[in-house]
């Protein structure tokens, strides 16, 4: 196999041989994923059929598309709304508290600033999983247990730390003198960031935005013990519901994944190349 | 800890960097709400689930009384956690260090030029964008006995003479878990190895060319070394990710009665939602998070991240 090559002087062979092997990762990368599509276009009888076919026999049944949102399980429509209600708020509130956070400490010392950042450090490092037995307590007390509220803070907190950390280098590569030369002119610090800075690093403004929904998107751990009403569950919690029924409906379970999925592919992809820049600097898990 | 004064500031850069420091005070508008939300969602039910694991709590999550280290004198006696946490161990060890041999190989091959390579590329990102439970669920599905198509797909390959019922039993159901867990680990890791061998320069790949090693040579002597930094962080974050997921096992080995396939994690969920011992499932978390903090000490000493601020 041929790899180490300094430059481009691949053979045509070589070349080749790297497009084989390339076709074979994206076939087992998309395997899982495929499967989901197929799965999600089968009757209810074909798919629990044994033995299974691989393709659907009896047509395509896009009609799953429509009947998947009335099941008896859970309440679909519902967790979508959840799913997005849930992501969509605890982003914004990412937004609002980092791009400050992130600004400032890129740009100025302080007293306090290294208990900060090591702070943050730390949070980037943990997941809600880790503290789930805490928070399902604490938002006993706080009387918002069972509430989407509760599952905003929590994803917002615990995605906060690598918004920070992400904005923190693209502002540390915006140069202080074009800030300095702002001020002198007058302006404060709070117009500095929003008209000479945001449109310089907004790159990585949507990187930590996509980077968070996608994330608050998924989460499973703390929404399983915090939402218990069906109604409240995102969809990652809602879907676990049909696992180990005696005959259950896999594909709407696939129709639905397929529908929460590919709209977090399509946003992921958008931010590949910035993924690598950020990973470097050990801020994305 | 910073001081407002500037560590050995070049001269002519002292006046202008003087400027750049602010006091605590004028901080707080801008670092105040983050604060607050790390300090109330992270830092405040750390403690306070430190403090539930020394109560007796109710079945509702009402505090009774304290229980003293009571909760973790019966943790530490339970006959499960032994199994509990070899399986663990095992869990842990497996996936991460499976992940990072094929992530080397797969980040290695994605750095070379060829038509299509993007396409690949993002094929690789998919695991990571998608819910791993909605991956992991077809794995499941995939997998039973009698109606799993990837089961059916090895009978006719001739790898079986009959479909397995891998998720019905403790090892084989971890084995596969393990299986899923290194599918849905490698594109992160796959992308901070990418990542650091960007950083290798090719003119040191050159030099090793010339004085004629070959290329298993160069790679274990000159550009294995080189990604130390990025295996570093690879490493670790997959421990902390892979010691603390909840879902893979918990849809896979779920439906297992007992604790013979349960890792710290997943039995701190059962003991939470079906046990609804929150002093119990407390005191387990504290162990989790005591042993999260460890791994977090390391990646901190080792990949210094404060470097950069």
């Amino acid at each position: 196999m041929a790899f180490l090559d300094t430059e481009d002087r691949a053979s045509r062979k070589t070349v080749i041989g790297r497009m084989i092997i390339g076709l074979v990762v994206v076939i087992v990368f998309l395997i899982p994923y495929g499967t989901m599509m197929i799965g999600s276009l089968k009757t209810q009888a074909e798919i629990l059929q044994i033995p299974p076919s691989f393709m659907p026999q009896d047509g395509l049944q896009w009609s799953n598309y429509v009947s998947m949102w009335d099941t008896p399980e859970t309440p679909v429509p519902y967790n979508l709304i959840s799913t997005i209600v849930i992501s969509v708020f605890a982003t914004l509130l990412v937004l609002l508290v980092a791009t400050p956070a992130a600004y400032f400490t890129a740009r100025f010392k302080f007293p306090g600033k290294m208990v900060f950042m090591f702070l943050v450090i730390v949070t980037q490092m943990l997941q809600p999983a880790v503290l789930t037995a805490g928070l399902f307590k604490q938002m006993l007390a706080w009387d918002l247990n069972d509430t989407w509220l509760a599952m905003i803070l929590i994803n917002a907190a615990f995605n906060l730390a690598f918004a920070v950390w992400i904005m923190h280098s693209f502002f540390a590569g915006v140069p202080r003198s074009i800030d300095e030369a702002a001020q002198i002119d007058g302006a404060g610090k709070l117009r500095v960031l929003f008209t000479i800075n945001l449109p310089l690093v907004w790159p990585g403004i949507v990187t930590a935005v996509i980077f968070t929904f996608v994330s608050c998107w998924n989460e499973f751990a703390a929404s399983l013990v915090i939402l218990s009403t069906a109604e409240n569950q995102p969809l990652s919690v809602a879907l676990t519901k049909f696992v180990g029924q005696y005959a259950t409906a896999w594909q709407y379970v696939f129709g639905v994944s397929i529908v929460a999925i590919v709209p977090v592919i399509v946003l992921f992809a958008l931010i590949e190349k910035r993924l690598i820049g950020g990973l470097a600097a050990g801020a994305v898990k | 800890m910073s001081s407002p004064v500037p560590v050995k500031a070049p001269a002519g850069r002292k006046l202008r960097r003087s400027t750049d420091t602010q006091s605590f005070i004028s901080s707080l508008p801008w670092i105040g709400p983050a604060l607050l939300l790390i300090l109330a969602i992270v830092v405040f039910p750390a403690g306070y689930m430190i403090y539930n694991s020394t109560r007796k709590i109710s079945s509702v999550g009402t505090d009774l009384h304290s229980a003293g280290l009571a909760n973790f004198s019966t943790i530490f006696a339970d006959p499960a956690l032994p199994r509990i946490l070899a399986n663990t161990f095992f869990w842990v060890v497996s996936v991460v260090l499976i992940t990072v041999v094929i992530s080397l190989a797969l980040a290695q091959f994605l750095s070379k030029p060829f038509p299509g390579r993007t396409i690949v590329r993002m094929a690789v990102i998919v695991p990571w964008a998608a819910s791993v439970v909605m991956t992991t669920t077809v794995f499941y599905y995939g997998l039973d006995p009698n109606y799993g198509i990837f089961n059916h797909f090895f009978v006719q390959i001739g790898f079986m003479d009959e479909g397995f019922g891998w998720t019905k039993n403790a090892i084989p159901a971890m084995a596969v878990s393990v299986v899923v867990a290194i599918f849905v680990s490698i594109p992160f890791t796959t992308y901070t190895l990418l990542a650091g061998l960007q950083a290798v320069p090719g003119d040191t790949l050159e030099a090793a060319r010339m004085d004629g090693a070959g290329r298993w040579k160069t790679y274990l002597f000159v550009v294995l070394p080189q990604l130390r930094s990025a295996l570093a962080v690879a490493v670790l974050i997959n421990i902390i990710n892979v010691f603390n997921n909840l879902p893979i096992l918990k849809v896979m080995t779920g439906s297992i009665p007992g604790n013979s396939a349960d890792t710290l994690m997943t039995y701190i969920f059962k003991v939470l939602q079906f046990d609804r011992r929150l002093d119990l499932s407390s005191a387990l978390s504290v162990v989790n998070f005591a042993i999260v903090l460890v791994i977090v000490a390391i990646y901190v000493k080792t990949v210094k991240p404060m470097q950069e601020v």
